[in-house]
């Protein structure tokens, strides 16, 4: 049995890969489900019927996709770039912090100009987070992966202490929450009796203009060379440097938008749970989507089903919620492993 | 001044150093000798989460403390294997799948605590590893009674410092290991199969991690908690290229690591009213990143680190 480089990649496995990741995480995802001592099927059905058995369920499984869209465009775009940024986490509570920063009365804008500018600010503060990272690289050949991870750390803490100190909102009876957005400065909801808000379009609009940034620009060119070659884009006069800065620039402000919409589109205030791991999970929405930026809002809004499905499971069946993690890893894993066949044809004897 | 230097001074203090010393020598060997082999494995905080996790489980269900730590370290192995399987025999890249298994062992571990204890408010404890001294050694002033006053999975650190040292330096197999991570087209020159020592080195690496974790649960606390192990292996991930890869700088770095954390921990104490607790526990952080900005310029990385090895490939 041996390798061969397939010249083309046939279309129907770039879109079975995905799927066939989801299948093999269920079947795996079935031997714990066994292990806590239920039936796989009760449960799965538990699963599918919470995330999308009524129109409610399915504008929270599109509620919960919309941080994971942003986490999952910035680590798609590092990615295509070989720049691991594993620090979404951290940028989107950056963003967060801003919009909290400008959107909680520092400036009252109509909403037209609001949410724009606190968008703005999110960015802002998640590109300007990962510049320390993108220095340290560039300048000190620091490996980015442990700097961005480390900050994640050193991000949480300071927002935990800006929410035990200066920032707690006296209002909130003692639980450690910064006061309000202003009302011009929250998303609107766009389904009636329902929590989804007005960042899933921002969301797609986002997808839609990092696809083309990616697909038709200079720019988009130059990331998607240096991650293929290194060595290749540097003769050809790509500045490794410069584009290691604009992906940057690009993932941080996308992990940063994800935490001004989860404050201004679904929570209101900045609180230590606003992320239950976006970030991480970022990073298999991206793979999932074989980082296509359109391939994101697909695997963002099933890995989001996914979660939601678990929440409502684990208070019907007798099963920890974690299943959805779990689901979640094992489907980046195999993905990893059929990113392969895309690559690479089997062929078995000599 | 003065105050800082008695304190440095006290046995109460370099005791605490050890302590949170003692899983980051561990989780430090495992991730060197991982990248000596040319696999970096980002999986470590995974690991040392399911390694704290079936440690406690073990010992939980009844078994006795060694049982613990061997089925810690096998599950760690296995996660080992894992990763294997996917960077060294297919070939794939070494940071998602490190992620994927980091994401994968600590939901796990969440899972299984969860599925095993419902609805708990206070974890449940175990009885620990308890410490003995060391005759002779213990004696020896203040840092006596700190290093060899200590539980027995501390010892084992001390010796597995000096046993990774002697097999990486001083036998063939080290020398294979490190050709590995270093040249691997002379390893297979000579007919040695590359993927399977490189498998080896990472199960080995990943078994040392899962002990490091099981330290937490079975030594220094005597229970399971969600986010305990908070960074430590993105930390031993920093002291590894700190200590230049190698295994006795790698136990000095984590000394001096966890001497800043000791010395941290009792800043906070004292300048409680004064500065914010967070901005005293981010330095642990803080400081992995200068450690590594210290070194990166003229680290020197294993030559075929993050490069994935095919039979009868050419350079």
């Amino acid at each position: 049995m041996r390798l061969k480089t397939r010249r083309n990649t046939p279309v129907w496995l770039i879109a079975a890969l995905p799927i066939l990741s989801i299948l093999v995480a269920f079947i795996f995802g079935a031997f714990f489900i066994i292990w806590a001592g239920e039936s796989p099927i009760t449960a799965y059905i538990a699963l599918i019927n919470g995330a999308l058995g009524s129109s409610f369920a399915i504008t929270e499984s599109l509620t919960r996709a919309i941080p994971l869209i942003f986490t999952g465009l910035a680590a798609a775009v590092a990615f295509r770039a070989k720049f691991w940024n594993i620090g979404a986490e951290g940028q989107l509570y950056c963003g967060a912090m801003a919009a909290t920063l400008v959107g909680t009365g520092m400036i009252d804008l109509p909403s037209i100009i609001m949410i724009p500018v606190l968008f703005v600010a999110g960015a802002l503060a998640g590109c300007l987070i990962l510049l320390l990272p993108v220095f340290l690289k560039t300048h000190m050949k620091v490996d980015e992966v442990v700097t961005t991870l480390l900050l994640n750390f050193i991000i949480l803490l300071f927002v935990n202490m800006l929410l035990e100190g200066p920032w707690k909102d006296p209002m909130a009876m003692g639980w450690p929450q910064a006061a309000r957005i202003i009302d011009n400065g929250v998303l609107p909801t766009i389904v009636a009796k329902s929590r989804l808000h007005f960042g899933i379009i921002i969301a797609l609009v986002m997808s839609i203009i990092m696809w083309a940034i990616l697909r038709f620009t200079v720019w988009g060119y130059e990331i998607r060379a240096v991650g293929y070659n290194q060595q290749a884009s540097t003769f050809y006069g790509i500045s490794i440097n410069k584009s290691v800065l604009m992906v940057a620039l690009f993932s941080g402000g996308l992990a940063g938008m994800a935490g001004v919409s989860e404050v201004t589109g679904l929570k209101g205030y900045l609180t230590l749970t606003l992320s239950p791991g976006f970030g991480y999970t970022g990073i298999a929405v991206a793979m999932l989507a074989q980082l296509h930026p359109i391939g994101v809002i697909v695997s963002a809004i099933f890995l989001a089903s996914i979660y939601v499905g678990a929440d409502a499971m684990s208070r019907t069946v007798d099963i920890p919620n974690y299943i959805a993690d779990i689901l979640v890893a094992i489907s980046l894993l195999s993905v990893l492993v059929g990113s392969m066949l895309a690559r690479f044809r089997i062929v078995w004897g000599k | 001044m003065l105050e800082l230097l008695e304190l440095i001074l006290t046995t109460s203090l370099w005791a605490a150093v050890v302590r949170i010393a003692t899983p980051l020598i561990f989780a430090t060997l495992g991730e060197l000798i991982c990248e000596r082999a040319g696999v970096l494995n980002l999986g470590i905080e995974g690991i040392m989460t399911i390694g704290a996790m079936a440690g406690w489980l073990w010992v939980y269900q009844g078994g006795d403390l060694w049982g613990g730590v061997v089925f810690a370290a096998l599950v760690g192995m296995l996660f080992g294997l894992l990763h294997s399987i996917l960077v060294v025999y297919l070939g794939l890249s070494q940071h998602v799948s490190g992620i994927g298994i980091t994401m994968l062992a600590s939901s796990i571990s969440y899972y299984a605590y969860t599925m095993i204890i419902p609805f708990s408010t206070t974890p449940p404890k175990i009885v620990a590893f308890s410490a003995f001294e060391v005759p002779l050694l213990s004696s020896i002033p203040i840092i006596g009674g700190a290093f060899f006053n200590q539980t027995a999975l501390t010892y084992l650190a001390y010796i597995l410092v000096i046993v990774t040292f002697y097999v990486l330096y001083k036998m063939p197999l080290g020398l294979t290991i490190r050709m590995a991570g270093e040249n691997p087209v002379a390893n297979e020159a000579q007919g040695i199969n590359v993927l399977l020592i490189r498998t080896g080195a990472v199960m080995v690496g990943s078994a040392l991690m899962a002990i490091g974790g099981a330290f937490l649960t079975m030594s220094a606390f005597d229970a399971f908690y969600f986010g305990m192990i908070n960074g430590r292996g993105w930390i031993c991930v920093a002291l590894v290229i700190f200590a230049s890869w190698k295994p006795g700088k790698a136990f000095l770095g984590a000394i001096l690591f966890a001497l800043f954390e000791a010395l941290q921990v009792r800043a906070q104490l004292i300048g409680a009213d004064v500065i914010p607790y967070q901005i005293f526990s981010m330095m642990p952080y803080f400081l992995s990143i200068v450690a590594m900005m210290l070194v990166a310029r003229r680290a020197a990385y294993p030559k075929a680190l993050l490069v994935p090895f095919r039979q009868g490939d050419r350079i």
